[in-house]
């Protein structure tokens, strides 16, 4: 079987912006897709060619086998989309917004009915699904938006930053509604900001940073990339860092990060377990005192800030930040 | 997570799904202007103003060429009814592009394009649902008019010709409406842009004033803009003053020549409008 999406070479400009610059990608059936990039990336234009929303410059792309600029109608007919802006109706209600959805795929009156009414209460939205839209809000607008997208169980799920503006306990929900769906073997291919999500996610995952891939693999391969563990100290207000640096120094592998405002020093190690005890001697040697010691495994944001020698961004870009497209200040979800 | 077994997606001829995805459209822009009473509201105040303003104000000062001298302002009003009907379904098309620059800005239009769909049934759709909402617009101001001592005098199939020609009308500005709105940045632009252009159209016309008056440059403009056509056949269908009738071919024959005008003008921007729809942004 072929592969559920493809894309090669993909270009995509905007006048001086290359925002997708020669980008390959390949999603097998089933699997759980992660696009991860900071802002200004590509992913949303990424997305938007392989839903049909824009056509690429040059290159191919494929969903379920069908060539996206050559058949878009047909490509409609197996994806479902959430964007990162909401794409919802403010003036219907929850649950008229499904159903247009559900007969503009042309399903049957009856699956439409039942279908959403499942939707709205996977998503605890049954108590507001008779209310206007306009009174959501931004969390439930984006469980509704996610349900719009559902409402046909499409083979292939797009998701732009599904859980960008939820509070915890949604994105909970939304992790485990995703998980749901691969289980049932759709394919997801997400977006995301959040290094978290896409390590919990996602088996596969694909960095790209201005408009084409810069690394790819499964998390654990993009952590061994980046290299061994890191230890963490952070340095008791009495004491003294730059002593404590230089203890550290000598069981470091490589360069220290120093942040003077958290009195946190960060040292690629190796040696596992004892080198904790070390470091802890080291600095007792010395006599500086400790808030906090840690060992852990490199994070997504270590493999970023190596990748694309600068950090992800973590602030929550919301749905409402203006939209690029055409200076269209695009009203969002939050 | 579901339990519905995965649906078959029912198979019907194109045009068949162009009607049902049109359909389904209309109705939602139908639903969404009974959630904003406000904007329904006060599209039906506007021209009830202009009726009042013009009916009270200017009155006596116009005179109607071929009206009964004694008959002063009452003569006016008769005549200015059909330009109020004129003027009124002509700006049916700034709802249509304000309406679709909303649906851009908010997401919905990105929506649509990635349904299977017929493309072109949100474009029918929008311009289906902003010419009923005008039959509800002509109701009101029909009900104004008679209130005023406006009068039809001539039978109910002319009357109800009258009224067809002008909700065709309306349909053939509000595609010009659709075409205007999907170039429109946001919602602001197309607020204005929607309406610049609908006041040289309206005003050059015999709308308001006969066209005796008017240079013959304006003149000759106004003959051949169909709202003077479509104008000019209301005041005939209804049997109310017709003012001044020129030589000119759309004068001579403004029913034929509303058909003809408003079918050019359909075809012309319902393909604009449907080839900017399809082209990607
Ligand atoms: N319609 C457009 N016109 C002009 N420039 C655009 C347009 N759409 C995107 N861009 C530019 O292309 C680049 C990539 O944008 P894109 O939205 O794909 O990034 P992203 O990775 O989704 O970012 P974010 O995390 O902020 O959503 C950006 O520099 C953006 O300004
Ligand atoms: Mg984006």
């Amino acid at each position: 079987m072929t592969d559920a999406i493809t894309a090669e070479r993909l270009v995509k400009h905007f006048g001086d912006v290359k925002a997708v610059d020669g980008l390959d990608l390949t999603v097998p059936f089933g699997t759980v897709f992660g696009l991860l990039g900071p802002n200004g990336a590509g992913k949303t234009t990424t997305v938007r060619i392989l839903t049909t929303l824009l056509r690429p410059d040059s290159g191919q792309a494929t969903v379920a086998g069908i060539d996206v600029v050559k058949h878009p109608d047909e490509v409609r007919r197996v994806i479902g989309l959430t964007g990162q802006y909401s794409a919802i109706d403010e003036y219907l209600t929850g649950r008229e917004n499904l159903s247009m959805v559900g007969r503009l795929y042309h399903l049957p009156h009856g699956y439409v009915k039942e279908r959403s009414a499942e939707l709205l209460e996977r998503f605890s939205l049954t108590d507001a699904a008779d209310r206007p839209v306009r009174t959501y809000s931004g969390g439930m607008r984006r469980r509704l938006d996610l349900s719009a997208s559902l409402i046909g169980r499409p083979s292939i799920l797009f998701l732009d930053e599904p859980t960008t503006g939820l509070d915890p306990r949604s994105r909970q929900q939304m992790w485990e509604v995703i998980s749901d769906l691969v289980a049932d073997g759709t394919t997801v291919l997400l977006t995301t900001q959040y290094l978290e999500e896409a390590d919990q996610l996602a088996e596969k995952i694909v960095v790209i940073d201005r408009g084409h891939v810069i690394a790819q693999g499964t998390s654990d391969e993009l952590k061994t990339q980046v290299g061994g563990d890191r230890l963490e100290v952070v340095i008791h207000s009495g004491s003294n860092l730059e002593d404590a640096s230089t203890a550290i120094r000598s069981l470091a592998d490589g360069e220290l990060t120093l942040d003077v405002t958290t009195r946190r020093i960060t040292a690629p190690v190796s040696g596992g377990s004892t080198i904790l005890v070390e470091a802890v001697r080291a600095l007792d040697a010395t006599g500086v005192s400790l808030d906090d010691i840690a060992l852990r495994r490199p994070t997504l944001d270590d493999v970023f800030l190596s990748l694309t020698g600068h950090a992800a961004e973590e602030v929550a870009v919301d749905a409402d930040k203006p939209a690029r497209g055409r200076g269209r200040g695009r009203k969002g979800a939050e | 997570m579901a339990t519905t077994p995965a649906p078959e997606q029912m198979k019907r001829p194109m045009f068949g799904w162009l009607l049902h995805d049109g359909f389904v459209v209309t109705q939602r822009n139908l639903i969404a202007t009974t959630r904003v009473p406000e904007v329904l509201f006060f599209s039906l105040v506007q021209p009830v103003i202009f009726v009042l303003l013009f009916a009270y104000v200017f009155g006596g000062a116009i005179p109607i060429p071929g009206a009964d001298p004694d008959a002063g302002a009452a003569a006016y009003r008769e005549y200015l009814m059909p330009g109020i009907f004129g003027q009124t379904v002509a700006f049916a098309s700034a709802a249509s592009t304000v309406g679709l620059a909303e649906d851009m800005q908010k997401g919905i239009i990105d929506r649509f394009r990635s349904l299977p769909m017929a493309a072109s049934a949100v474009l029918f759709g929008r311009t289906a649902s902003d010419v009923l909402r005008q039959v509800l617009v002509l109701a009101v101001l029909s009900v104004t008019g008679l209130i005023v001592g406006w009068r039809i005098h001539n039978g109910f199939i002319d009357a109800v010709s009258a009224y067809l020609l002008l909700l065709l009308f309306a349909y053939a500005v509000s595609w010009i409406g659709c075409w205007i709105g999907l170039h429109m940045p946001n919602t602001e632009t197309a607020n204005t842009a929607g309406l610049v252009w609908l006041f040289p159209l309206t005003f050059l016309s015999n709308a308001f004033v006969p066209l005796t008056g008017m240079p013959p440059v304006v003149q000759t403009i106004a003959e051949w803009n169909p709202v003077s056509a479509v104008v000019l056949a209301c005041r005939e269908l209804f049997g109310n003053p017709t003012g001044y009738i020129s030589d000119a071919w759309p004068q001579q024959h403004p029913i034929a020549y509303t058909m003809g005008s408003c079918a050019l003008l359909i075809g012309i921007f319902a393909t604009l409008a449907v080839r900017k729809y399809r082209q990607s942004a």
